[in-house]
């Protein structure tokens, strides 16, 4: 297929269809492109501004919070993110939210690999109904769960522990991690497996030999895809995690903040927010374009 | 040797079946069955009632303003969103001169849906405040200090606060979708259109908006569903689900937890969350039925 390229300056790339016909279209075109990167430009200051703001804050005394927003910190108060750390014990919820999902994002990968790659490659009866049933987890609302989840989870005796909570988050992950690594899985050759199995391997071997670490880039797209999504999980620790030794950052900074009436502190706040923000924004930047890739192939083919 | 795939299909879907069927179908199945009973929290005590918690449902004039609030929410999030986010994703793409930093934006516009939601909620809980907020203050840099209210507060004003923060940060994560939806049109086609005389607005009309309807119908979905369930952002920016903030902005699902976690009525919580379900599922049918197209293969 023939790539049309277009000239900017001195550079030269493959065009989109739409750019073509703009370029062919020349009147107006300046105008258009000075509007768009200033609608643009515009956007992006009212996406990062507010974070800007949140981590200039966070470096400043509460006197200078609570006189303006404008105020730029006189000294940087370093102090209010040990304080963060400390006092408001977000060091603590640090270490539990890594914990929970040092287990769950684990479990969530191996479970859902497994299953995935039974669905993909075997046929059997009761595969498609069991597909889409895993499927159907998209559409419910958390929150209709919630009341039975709650009593349930008391009753397996799982209530404020870390593994109750690790087997909650696997499961609500399930869906859309079987959902995508199914689609994954077909994608690899078969002839593999078959070459394998004329070796003498067995099922096992082939999955965890070869299977598995050929759909490396489906699952880190699905680690990443899961880590952002369970570290930011809310509800679910909100309701089943109400001992506060073993709080989540998500709820920890929420009680946090709804405390300040009492207490404060507002710097430590900021910090502790700027604190739980960091970890997500650096995993972000690191592996955007996988995630990214990731995630558009599934809403297309949806 | 054809039933030894058993020896390896059963133990793999195990794990999966097994959480999946004790945390997420059971408790949606126990759920349903609460909604007929009015259980409030008393283990082994719980008196069945049929269908009485969907008739006082019917009748309750505090759910009927809940609902009317996701109403609202259900015009406007997905049309505001969708709006702003086709119009960014076509300035990348209809532009004459390819706009640049594309990368830069993507990344930039996608960064807020990865912020957990409790920090976005405090973060725009403190830049509504009133006096030392950041909206308010800019307002009255720029001259416009009038406009600037108590916009938590204010009953007018509060649950459009609160949505412009949802449209806000899902902005970049359609953007993304679209624009990726929209590289995928051959040039073929608007190199045909031009010599028939097309604009850039009709390009846009009447090649771009057709071939990428599937995606916006899908985005249109999601956002209706998102309308509905509204409820965490809510819940954080007003500080708990028992503020006065909270109150003005109840929609459905605040309504829900409010009447299980704060009231221990949990029959009747289970019963709103039942009809949330009910109405979700019908919306999607009814969106999906009423945006049927007939699909363009390319």
């Amino acid at each position: 297929m023939n790539v049309d390229v277009i000239r900017t300056g001195d550079q030269a790339r493959p065009a989109t269809g739409a750019q073509l016909a703009g370029a062919r279209l020349g009147f107006g075109g300046l105008t258009f492109s000075a509007v768009s990167q200033l609608l643009l430009a515009f956007w992006t200051i009212v996406v990062i501004f507010p974070f800007a703001w949140m981590i200039v804050t966070a470096l400043k005394t509460d006197p200078e919070i609570l006189s303006s927003p404008w105020t730029l910190p006189a000294a940087l108060q370093w102090d209010n993110f040990s304080r963060a750390w400390t006092e408001a014990r977000i060091g603590r919820f640090f270490v539990n939210t890594a914990i929970v999902l040092a287990g769950s994002l684990a479990g969530t990968l191996l479970v859902s690999s497994m299953a995935a790659y039974v669905l993909a490659r075997f046929t059997f009866p009761g595969r498609q109904v069991l597909f889409y049933g895993f499927i159907a987890g998209l559409m419910f609302p958390v929150f209709l769960a919630l009341v039975p989840l709650y009593f349930l989870v008391n009753d397996l005796n799982l209530l404020a522990t870390y593994q109750g909570l690790i087997l909650v988050y696997i499961a609500y992950s399930l869906p859309f991690t079987i959902f995508f690594l199914t689609a994954f899985f077909k994608t690899l050759p078969v002839e593999l497996g078959e070459a394998a199995i004329l070796d003498g391997a067995n099922q096992y071997q082939i999955f965890f030999q070869i299977m598995l670490p050929l759909a490396k880039p489906g699952l880190i797209a699905m680690g990443i895809f899961n880590f952002l999504g369970q570290w930011n999980q809310f509800l679910l620790p909100l309701v089943l995690m109400p001992s506060e030794d073993k709080y989540l950052l998500s709820q920890g900074l929420y009680f946090l903040a709804v405390q300040q009436g009492y207490q404060n502190d507002y710097g430590a706040l900021f910090a502790a927010m700027v604190i739980t923000m960091v970890p997500t924004l650096i995993v972000y930047i690191l592996f955007q374009r996988r995630l990214e890739s990731g995630l558009t192939a599934g809403a297309l083919k949806g | 040797m054809h039933y030894q795939k058993y020896r390896l299909i059963i133990p793999f879907l195990m794990p999966a079946i097994l959480l999946y069927g004790v945390f997420v179908v059971w408790p949606y199945a126990q759920a349903i069955y609460i909604s007929l009973t009015s259980w409030r929290g008393v283990s082994g005590n719980k008196p069945f009632v049929g269908l009485d918690n969907y008739q006082r449902l019917w009748l309750d004039e505090r759910f009927h303003e809940a609902l009317t609030r996701n109403g609202q929410l259900l015009v406007v999030l997905p049309l505001a969103t969708i709006a702003i986010a086709l119009t960014f994703a076509a300035l990348f793409t209809q532009g004459s001169q390819q706009i640049r930093g594309a990368g830069f934006y993507r990344i930039v516009f996608f960064f807020p849906q990865i912020i957990p939601a409790v920090i976005v909620g405090i973060l725009w809980s403190y830049i509504y405040t009133p006096n030392i907020g950041l909206l308010n203050g800019i307002l009255r840099t720029i001259g416009l200090g009038d406009i600037s209210t108590s916009w938590l507060t204010d009953p007018k004003t509060v649950l459009w606060a609160i949505a412009a923060v949802a449209i806000w940060s899902s902005i970049g994560f359609y953007m993304v979708i679209f624009l990726a939806s929209m590289q995928s049109i051959p040039t073929s086609f608007y190199e045909a259109a031009i010599l028939d005389g097309a604009t850039r607005w009709t390009s846009f009309k009447d090649i771009t908006f057709p071939l990428i309807w599937e995606t916006i119908r899908t985005s249109v979905i999601y956002l209706a569903i998102a309308a509905l369930d509204f409820f965490i952002l809510i819940v954080v920016i007003s500080g708990g689900s028992t503020t006065t903030t909270a109150r003005r902005a109840e929609v459905a699902a605040i309504y829900l937890y409010n009447q299980a976690f704060d009231s221990s009525r949990w029959g009747y919580a289970s019963a709103i969350g039942v009809v949330l379900l009910i109405l979700t599922l019908f919306l999607s049918l009814g969106i999906m039925r009423a945006t049927r197209r007939e699909t363009y293969e390319f």
